[in-house]
Order: structure tokens, then C-alpha cells, then sequence
């Protein structure tokens, strides 16, 4: 237990397994550990996922998951958050206001998971076009047949 | 290590909210506002939204930024990216851990053989190996060799970017010589899908000592060649130095990592405070600057060649005798010649390239200092013989978002040096 969380390890890495509500709390927790950087933030979709999930207990797996990377410059240690977010409500606080770093990576993760980042200034699709149907990174989105889109070629200046 | 605290990271929190450098507008809101804009009733006074890219030339490839000036002070803006997205991690779900480097190397095509070697030390952390200290040596050697030809890059095109067409041509032939030396070696000039799980993909062919000897001996003089030109000139510090600053605590807050931390005056490199492979038997130097700004940054990356040189020369005596790839029947495929004599060789041959090989459920993030900072593989496995995701943490993707903070209140004039000091390669931003 870290901070009320649960803990596991894989590959011999620590994670750590907080619930949507205490996930704000956490990190604001382990910032004051010294953990500072924030060096990553994705997403993860189980669907189809048949092997054992790797979660201690206490822990419900659902089908979506959030996994920040931190960073401990200082005790050169790094830790990973790993939130688990349900398929109807797929949403998460957002971490910009203590990572100002982590925007592009809720932005990424909004535009190709759909998971939406709540309090994140500007949640808006980042590398697929704006009008774009869909998250790509999902596993129930077919691979390939996609037809070619460009964007209406308008005010060409 | 600088001494900085949760309370400067904090004040550095407070001035990034409050400095408004990022433009908060959609794509379409950009184009819709493209122009001239009267002062508005919210207190906004005469502006002017702005297009640079996706296809200009200083952009290094399609980055694309929305530029809101006031007279020609850049007050907020916006990159957008996206030009280049290939949906590379979406290609890794599809393809088995040994076709994993492939596509791979083509994100950061400037350094192919960092992101095949964060591939695969978290493949191998996920079966448990440990690869030969030849192959580790080889890796490491290579790296190097990749992170002189990464930076001889970003010298060729800063120069450039600024008008110094005669450092463009000198950056361009010492990497074209450095590459000549990765050509013997792998076969290719880039993306060369060399490192792989389990090793490398052939060992150190006859005569690379020589080789890279002879490369070698010229570039401590070239690199003097470099100062000449460059470092003590007076346009060229005129144009760079006080430009684009950012403080360590802004950087950490960002989550900013390489050579524009390391130009804050901050030490945190990966290859000395994280060492993954062998780095910590070799004797090399963090640079770190002590202003931030775009010069240091120069001044960092041109610095670091030097160290990257040394190390070179030492990896080229400690280099050991051995194997270049794990002998694990599991991992590896047979020996080429074996696949003639024997049925078995060439089933196991077969099985290997058609199937590939199981890798233990669970996670693994593994991360290496590139020359743009560092760049993390995150990779799950599901117990097959592919990953069920793979997720790269690019550092040029991270670093960008420090462009509208080092370009605040700066002149138009200067976006272009900022841009080029910061080195994205859009490759590996859009994935």
C-alpha cells in the first residue's frame, strides 16, 4: 500500500493502483514525494485481453487504463499509475494543473481512446483531424479499408 | 544535480498558468481568424492570427504553428501536429515482437537506433534475458555513433535556419561519413532495424576499428572547425543567446527532458543517472548550461559530440569477444548456414520469422536517453507473440509543448531559431 493505494510490480517495475476518485489525491502526493516529472501518460484497451490481468487485489478490472509514467529525479526512481476506467464512463480528472506537461499526452489519449480528461483546458483531437470519427487505438476499430480523407481544401493562404 | 525545490516548481506552475503563452484555438477557429483582428470587447487589443507551416521550410518537416502577433511580438501560440501521424502504434499491435524494430526505426528517423533499443530492452525485460556484453557493447557503440550523426543534423539545420549555408555544408559531410560508418556495419544509412530482442542482428564486420578510426581521427578538428564558424561569432550569438529562455523548474514542469533541460543547468541524463546497458563503466561528462536559451542549447549538443567521441574511443578498447545475439532457442533464429544442413534449422527458422516468440504476460517501460531527451517504450504483452499495445513516450512530441512558453514576447524573427534549437523531428512527434 502506497498512500492508501494498492501496489504491484511488473518486471520488476513498481505500480501503483488508485481508484478514479483518489487519483488527483495521489499524484499530488507522490509530486510531494518528489516524484516531479511526469513523463508520460497513455492509455491501454483490454478488450480481448484473455491473459491474467496482473492487479492486486482490490482492484476491478475494467476495460480501460490509464498509465502515467513519474519520474523521481532525485532519488532516480520512477513509479507507474495505472487507473482503471469503466467502458460507459470513460472519463478521468485531468493532471495538467500539476503537469502542465501531460496536455499533449491527455490530448492523444482523448483523440485515440476516447477517454476524456475532465478539467484538461483544451481536450481537443490532436493527431487525426478534428473532424475525425472515432478512436483509432481502440480495439474494436478495424484495421485498414479506411477511405482517404483530405480536408476541404478551403483558405489556401 | 541543481538544487531546486516543490517550491520553485511550484511559482513555476503558477507563471506557466499565468504567462497565457498557449493559444487555446481549434483548427477551424484558426483558420476562421486567420488575419487581422480588431480589438475585442474583451480587452484583447489589435492582433494579428497567423499560419506558419505546415509546409514552411524552417519547420523541420510538417510542423505547423498558429501564431497570434502583436506587431511583430509573438504574445501566444499553438503547434500543430498531426501531419505525419501513420498510426505507428496502432502497425505495432499487428506485428510480432521481431518485426517490432521495423517500424520502429522509422519514428525518429534522425536516430533510428535509439527507439529499436528502448523497443527492445523492454522486450527483454518482459522475458527476463540478459543479452551478451557484446551485443550490449555493440549497442551501445552504435547509439553513439547515431547520437554524433543526430547532432551533426541539428548543427547542419540550425546553421541553416539562420543563413550559415557553409555550417549546413560542413554538418551535412561529417554526418554523411559517420553514416558510411553505419552502412558498413548494418547495411543501411537509416532505419536500420539492427538492434533486436535478444541482441543485434550481425556482429562487428572485419576491419571497423579501422574504419571508424579513420572517421574518427578528423571530427575533434572539424568539431574546432564548428567553433570557429559558429560559437564565437558575433551575429551568430547575437541571433541566439537570451532566446527562447526557460527556467529548470518550467522545463521539469513540462516535462521537458534532453538537452533543453541540461541547458537550464540542470544535470539529468539518463545514460549517467538511470544507466541502462553498460554505460556506467565508461567515463563521460553531463553538460549543462546556464541560461537556457537557444545558444546553450547549440552549445550543449555540440559539446556532447565531443563527449560522445570519447566514449566512442574508450567502447573501442573495452569491447568484448563473445556472442552478438542470446543463443535462447526461444528468441533467436538458427545460424544462416545451419539453415542448409538441417530440417530442424530450417523449421526453427521458420516458426521463428512466421510466428515470432511468446513473451510473458504483463507490462514493461523502458526508457534511454536519445539525443532529443528521453524516449520510453511502453510495451504489454498478453502472452502471445504480440504486443497488445505498444505506446512510445517521444521526446519531441513532450518537448514541443515548451514552444509557446520559449517563444513568448519573443520577435517573429526568432521563431525560426527557437524551433531549430528545440530539434523535433516530426516523425516522431506524430507516430
Amino acid at each position: 500500500m502506497l498512500h492508501d493505494s494498492p501496489t504491484s510490480e511488473s518486471a520488476g517495475q513498481p505500480c501503483v493502483h488508485p481508484d478514479r476518485d483518489s487519483y488527483l489525491d495521489l499524484v499530488a502526493k507522490l509530486r510531494e514525494d518528489g516524484y516531479w516529472l511526469c513523463t508520460d501518460l497513455t492509455g491501454v484497451d483490454y478488450l480481448g485481453y484473455e491473459a491474467p490481468r496482473n492487479l492486486p487485489e482490490g482492484v476491478d478490472p475494467q476495460r480501460f487504463e490509464i498509465v502515467a509514467n513519474l519520474l523521481d529525479p532525485s532519488a532516480r526512481r520512477r513509479i507507474r499509475v495505472r487507473v482503471q476506467v469503466p467502458e460507459g464512463d470513460a472519463s478521468i480528472a485531468s493532471i495538467t494543473g500539476m503537469h502542465p506537461g501531460v496536455d499533449f499526452h491527455e490530448r492523444e489519449t482523448w483523440d485515440l481512446f476516447g477517454i476524456h480528461f475532465e478539467g484538461h483546458p483544451h481536450l481537443t483531437r490532436i493527431l487525426m483531424p478534428d473532424e475525425w470519427e472515432g478512436h483509432p487505438l481502440r480495439k474494436d476499430y478495424a484495421v485498414g479499408n479506411i477511405p482517404v480523407q483530405f480536408k476541404a481544401a478551403g483558405n489556401s493562404r | 544535480m541543481s538544487a531546486t525545490d516543490l517550491e520553485a516548481l511550484d511559482s513555476a506552475l503558477q507563471r506557466l498558468g499565468e504567462d497565457g503563452a498557449v493559444l487555446r484555438l481549434s483548427e477551424t477557429e484558426a483558420e476562421q481568424q486567420s488575419g487581422y483582428q480588431p480589438p475585442t470587447a474583451e480587452g484583447l487589443g489589435e492582433r494579428m492570427i497567423m499560419n506558419m507551416g505546415p509546409q514552411h521550410p524552417s519547420t523541420h518537416g510538417v510542423l505547423r504553428l498558429v501564431l497570434e502577433l502583436d506587431g511583430e511580438l509573438i504574445t501566444r501560440s499553438k503547434p500543430v501536429i498531426g501531419y505525419l501521424h501513420t498510426g505507428m502504434e496502432k502497425t505495432g499491435e499487428e506485428l510480432s515482437y521481431l518485426q517490432g524494430p521495423t517500424n520502429v526505426t522509422r519514428m525518429d528517423y534522425a536516430s533510428p537506433l535509439f527507439t529499436e533499443l528502448a523497443f527492445s530492452l523492454a522486450v527483454e525485460q518482459l522475458l527476463g534475458i540478459e543479452v551478451p556484453q557484446r551485443a550490449q557493447w555493440i549497442r551501445m557503440l552504435l547509439c553513439e555513433v547515431n547520437r554524433l550523426t543526430s547532432h551533426m543534423l541539428f548543427m547542419a539545420t540550425n546553421g541553416m535556419d539562420l543563413g550559415a549555408v557553409g555550417m549546413m555544408l560542413y554538418g551535412w559531410r561529417e554526418r554523411e561519413e559517420l553514416l558510411r560508418f553505419l552502412e558498413m556495419v548494418t547495411g543501411l544509412r537509416m532505419n536500420h532495424n539492427f538492434i533486436r530482442p535478444g541482441g543485434v542482428a550481425a556482429d562487428l564486420p572485419d576491419g571497423w576499428q579501422q574504419e571508424l578510426a579513420e572517421i574518427l581521427e578528423p571530427l575533434p578538428d572539424r568539431l574546432e572547425e564548428f567553433d570557429t564558424l559558429m560559437t564565437g561569432q558575433p551575429i551568430w550569438r547575437e541571433r541566439l543567446q537570451g532566446v527562447g529562455v526557460i527556467t529548470t523548474e518550467e522545463a521539469l514542469a513540462l516535462g521537458v527532458t534532453g538537452p533543453i533541460l541540461r541547458a537550464t543547468g540542470y544535470a539529468w541524463d539518463l545514460r549517467r543517472d538511470i544507466p541502462y546497458l553498460n554505460y556506467d563503466q565508461l567515463d563521460f561528462d553531463v553538460l549543462v548550461g546556464s541560461y537556457g536559451d537557444s545558444f546553450d542549447r547549440y552549445a550543449i549538443r555540440l559539446n556532447e559530440m565531443r563527449e560522445s567521441i570519447r566514449m566512442i574511443t574508450q567502447m573501442v578498447d573495452k569491447m568484448p569477444a563473445g556472442d552478438y545475439r542470446i543463443q535462447d532457442k526461444k528468441v533467436t533464429p538458427p545460424p544462416r548456414a545451419r539453415i542448409d544442413e538441417s530440417m530442424e534449422a530450417l523449421i526453427h527458422h521458420f516458426k521463428i520469422f512466421t510466428e515470432g516468440f511468446k513473451v510473458p504476460e504483463g507490462e514493461a517501460y523502458a526508457a534511454v536517453e536519445s539525443p532529443r531527451g528521453e524516449l520510453g517504450v511502453y510495451i504489454v504483452s498478453d502472452g502471445s507473440s504480440k504486443p497488445h499495445r505498444m505506446h512510445v513516450r517521444a521526446p519531441s512530441f513532450v518537448n514541443l509543448q515548451s514552444l509557446p512558453h520559449l517563444m513568448k514576447d519573443s520577435l517573429l524573427a526568432d521563431t525560426v531559431a527557437i524551433i531549430s534549437s528545440v530539434d523535433p523531428i516530426m516523425g516522431e512527434v506524430d507516430r
